[in-house]
């Protein structure tokens, strides 16, 4: 059973695309099927969790069979620590994208939940895929659902976002494709288990230019506003939560571990992209007219962070990097499925036009304040953690990236305070109706479990934090390429 | 007494059963009344096509080596039988899309038996051993797809279709006629392998032949700068012609292509790879670029087919065993991918009546589920995304590529890819971010009936589409054991 849980994760939400796309049923129950399969697949998940034995830092749940032998590309899937995080987080995510989907009552209800679940599979086969050439597929595989999910439910301007979401992501892929063929072809093998290290620069370049458009990251961000801004609000929740996490697992699994020596050349170079990520990503959030402006280009300054983590090469940084990656999917998604039931209300996201929402909508101001409070990095609070330990992790590197990170973080504080008291407090805004209800019970549904992650994870942070890695160092793991040897004897099972 | 050769009729069993369907056709168009003669003449092509598939298999089943025939005039080995199972199957799937055409009973019977004898033409092409019987096959099924062409008289722009086609296609026969004879007359040899043996590698009158023999040959696979028949043939043609066209004559050119540069002009393998390299950039070029600014989607389609041609063209340029895997492999879902995008074409064309542009796709994927995500995923196929073959197949021609150190053609490849999402994408874009309200057509009245043949057609293409992804080994084990057949 345990060999076959990552691939039941991956089948789970794929037949239930299928058995969406033909099922005789009326929207609403499409819907309730789609919710269903999505909150079994979040039960496997659990039961996965279960299994793990996080002392072992070595490839777990893992499933292989040959694909086709003559270039020796596998199936090959199976799960790190960090990736079943990375995977949980996911699943969570995409269930409340998916029950707010239900309940709003999306039309064309079979596409968009077919699209939905398929779109799960993908990610969750980006997280755990083994082989190259897999997890290139299942990267490619995120870009179809996404793009008709924009072009058929976007918003006025959708045709352009797609185009521009296109053209970035596409560009960048093929290059890692390029990069893929030229990699696994040389090594004879295409399994990230057993693909030696290299120095390349131009192979590693192949991969960091794909992820850093995925992630995104300065000053491959072009693609961002648009997507984000047209996009139905959980869709954007799913971009900025968990599609961009795969650009950053990309560079965690593949571009730092497989080019050790190049990723260690090139640090000043992604650090400086990062921290120009975070600096400027806070500022245009700072300044961003619409709650949804906001919460986007503060995914562009958390991309940064995260980077910063990775790119410090400590252990530190690589477990803050991966706690913040699961805390920022979580904030992340919640802040805009928020931004889309306050757009429901009042038809726009304008900041000047909103106000006043806290007065006789006691849970709607406590949720967004929660997660407003959680995603600025208070103290005690989850992401506080994850932003400390990448910060204790780059300042073993050099004070000055510390500083810039601090810097970001001050300026989180106060683009998140500014969007939430121009939507909670202040007047009442002139486009927000005094009829506007608070949220329903379906909307709490939907978010009130994202935050009650969030509550739990700031009362054990180390949860993630210390369970990404296995026992040992996770600079160690990393850089030696997270290959491990059949037979390999690092992880002494505890005697019980 | 007079000694006949010895001729193993399994081995010219899939062109003979055609050739038998097309022969029975024509009876079919005199005796058969009128009301029955429709069905009774698509029955028969599909059968004719169903037993030369069958066929085919049998051959490719038990051709475990090569070997020749009929004083070393055809080859019996897996290389061509594949390509006749590929070709008989196309042609199949055009049967079933030729069904609903709107032309009346007037020359249906003769319509079905130009096209097996089109496909008997090609399966002969493909089996061609020395230049007499490669010049032969490829005319055999030329004039039959030349009058295909034009074969819709109603059609506007059918005969001007049909005549272009017939001039430039001409010129390209004349070329490889004028090749054959040069290299026949340097090396006094006919048959391919003894061509090879000749020993003439470097000699002038030899090298012009095999340029003007890979001329020839590229007028057929519609590779760039040899292409400019393609748009106005592929709009013009009846929608199921033209779906035969874009995928049987692709597989026959190609084919027959790898074969006769591998095994005749093994000496000049540095001139010809690179000589097929760079046609294979222009292919990607010219067909990618011509596509970004076409509204027809016939156009579009024969645009990319031209760029298809160029990446398979990559695949010949490997010349590696690698290499012929990679284009036999590619070739089965490209070829699925075309007929059902064709076939998709010709539903929508049957419905509004009029030629499909991008602009009246408007809500086809809303109003037509399944035909709509049919199409989806052919343009995904072309593009190269996964969950089609068309992945795997882009990936083994950079493989090959990569394999003879051809890296920069992947560079090419991918740049070409990258070009090409704008229009495979456009069509999605075309068929679902716009509602049908947005169409600026007077209504037709009412929709048509259903096809179910179309729609079975459309079926076979998808499950090939998406299956060759899913299915690789045994596909690739079945184009490996192709691949030996030729001498790399």
């Amino acid at each position: 059973m345990a060999h076959w849980l990552t691939t039941i994760l991956l089948l789970v939400p794929l037949g239930g695309a299928l058995l969406v796309s033909i099922a005789p049923l009326p929207a609403y129950w499409l819907g309730s099927l789609a919710a269903l399969v999505s909150l079994v697949e979040v039960g496997f998940w659990i039961d996965a969790a279960g299994r793990f034995h996080f002392g072992d830092p070595s490839l777990q749940l893992d499933q292989r069979a040959s694909w086709f032998s003559d270039l020796h590309v596998s199936w090959h899937v199976g799960q790190y620590a960090f990736s079943l995080w990375l995977v949980g987080m996911t699943v969570v995510v995409m269930a409340a994208c998916t029950i707010y989907g239900w309940w709003v009552g999306r039309t064309r209800a079979r596409l968009y939940f077919a699209l939905m679940l398929l779109l799960t599979g993908a990610i969750v086969g980006v997280f755990t895929a083994q082989d190259l050439l897999l997890f290139y597929a299942f990267f490619e595989a995120m870009l179809i659902p996404l793009y008709v999910l924009i072009g058929v439910w976007g918003g006025p301007a959708r045709m352009r976002a797609t185009l521009t979401f296109v053209v970035y992501t596409v560009v960048g892929s093929l290059l890692m494709l390029a990069a893929i063929v030229a990699y696994g072809l040389h090594e004879h093998t295409f399994d990230l288990t057993q693909l030696p290290q290299r120095s390349s620069t131009w192979l590693f370049l192949g991969f960091v230019i794909a992820f850093a458009i995925k992630a995104p990251l300065f000053p491959f961000h072009g693609w961002l506003p648009d997507a984000y801004r047209e996009s139905p609000p959980e869709v954007a929740a799913i971009l900025s939560g968990v599609v961009s996490k795969a650009g950053l697992y990309g560079l965690l699994r593949i571009a730092i571990p497989k080019f050790p020596t190049v990723a260690h050349d090139w640090r000043v170079v992604l650090l400086v992209l990062a921290s120009i990520s975070l600096v400027y990503g806070s500022l245009l959030a700072f300044r961003a007219p619409d709650f949804r402006g906001v919460v986007m280009y503060s995914s562009l300054a958390q991309s940064g962070l995260i980077v910063l983590g990775l790119f410090a090469f400590d252990d530190l940084g690589f477990d803050g990097a991966v706690l913040q990656m699961v805390n920022h999917a979580l904030i992340s998604a919640a802040l805009f499925l928020l931004a889309g039931m306050i757009e429901r209300r009042t038809s726009t996201g304008e900041l000047r036009l909103l106000g006043g929402m806290a007065r006789g909508r006691p849970m709607l101001a406590t949720v967004v304040m929660t997660t407003g409070i959680i995603s600025l990095a208070v103290p005690l609070s989850t992401s506080f953690a994850g932003e400390f330990l990448i910060l204790a992790g780059v300042f073993q590197q050099h004070w000055a990236w510390a500083v810039v990170g601090a810097t970001g973080i001050v300026l989180a504080a106060m683009y998140m305070l500014r969007a939430i008291s121009a939507v909670l407090h202040q007047d009442v805004g002139s486009a927000v109706p005094d009829a506007a209800l608070d949220l329903r019970a379906g909307e709490l549904a939907v978010v009130v479990p994202l935050v009650l992650c969030l509550v739990g994870l700031s009362a054990w942070p180390n949860l993630v934090s210390g369970h990404a890695f296995g026992a040992g160092h996770a600079t160690q793991q990393v850089e030696t390429g997270l290959s491990f040897p059949v037979g390999w004897t690092g992880y002494v099972p505890e005697a019980k | 007494m007079i000694s006949t050769p010895h001729v193993d009729w399994l081995a010219l069993s899939p062109p003979l059963a055609l050739l038998g369907a097309a022969g029975l056709l024509l009876m079919v168009a005199v005796f058969v009344p009128r009301r029955m003669r429709m069905p009774v003449a698509a029955f028969v092509g599909f059968a004719g096509f169903v037993a030369a598939f069958v066929f085919a298999v049998v051959v490719a089943a038990r051709s475990p080596h090569a070997q020749t025939l009929i004083h070393d005039s055809m080859f019996r080995d897996r290389w061509s039988a594949l390509a006749q199972v590929l070709l008989a199957g196309s042609g199949a799937v055009a049967v079933l899309l030729s069904v609903g055409e709107r032309w009346g009973d007037e020359h249906v019977a003769e319509y079905y038996a130009l096209l097996t004898a089109a496909g008997a033409g090609m399966t002969f092409f493909v089996e061609a051993a020395n230049l007499m019987t490669l010049f032969l096959g490829l005319e055999w099924f030329s004039i039959g797809l030349y009058v295909l062409t034009a074969i819709d008289i109603v059609l506007i722009g059918s005969l001007e279709a049909g005549l272009k086609y017939l001039v430039v296609g001409a010129v390209g026969s004349a070329t490889l006629l004028f090749g054959s004879a040069l290299v026949y007359g340097r090396s006094g040899q006919l048959a391919f392998d003894r061509i090879g043996a000749s020993g003439h590698g470097h000699d002038a009158m030899f090298v012009v032949g095999l340029a003007m023999i890979i001329a020839g040959l590229a007028f057929k696979s519609s590779a760039a700068p040899f292409h400019m028949w393609t748009p106005d043939a592929y709009q013009g043609a009846p929608t199921p012609v033209t779906a035969f066209m874009a995928s049987a004559t692709k597989i026959a050119a190609l084919v027959v292509s790898y074969r006769v540069l591998s095994s005749a002009f093994p000496q000049d393998a540095w001139l010809w790879r690179w000589t097929i390299a760079g046609i294979a950039c222009a292919s990607l070029a010219w067909g990618n670029i011509g596509a970004l600014v076409q509204r027809n989607v016939k156009r579009i389609l024969a645009y990319s087919s031209i760029s298809h041609a160029g990446f398979m063209l990559i695949a010949v340029a490997a010349a590696n065993q690698l290499g012929a895997r990679a284009l036999q492999y590619y070739l089965i879902p490209y070829a699925a991918m075309s007929l059902g995008a064709f076939a998709v074409v010709a539903a929508r064309e049957r419905e509004l009546g009029v030629p499909v542009t991008l602009q009246n796709l408007a809500g086809f994927g809303w109003e037509r589920p399944f035909l709509g995500v049919a199409m989806w995923t052919f343009m995904l196929g072309f593009l190269g995304f996964p969950l089609t073959g068309g992945f795997i197949g882009k990936f083994y021609v950079f493989a090959a590529a990569y394999d003879h150190g051809f890296w920069w053609l992947i560079v090419v490849g991918v740049v070409a890819t990258m070009v090409s999402a704008y229009y495979y994408l456009g069509i999605v874009r075309a068929m679902y971010f716009r509602e049908s309200a947005d169409l600026t057509l007077a209504p037709s009245g009412g929709s048509p009936p259903r096809e179910v043949l179309l729609s079975a057609g459309v079926t076979v293409c998808l499950v090939v589409t998406v299956g060759s992804f899913f299915a690789v080994q045994p596909l690739i084990d079945v184009a490996r054991a192709a691949a030996h057949a030729l001498p790399l």
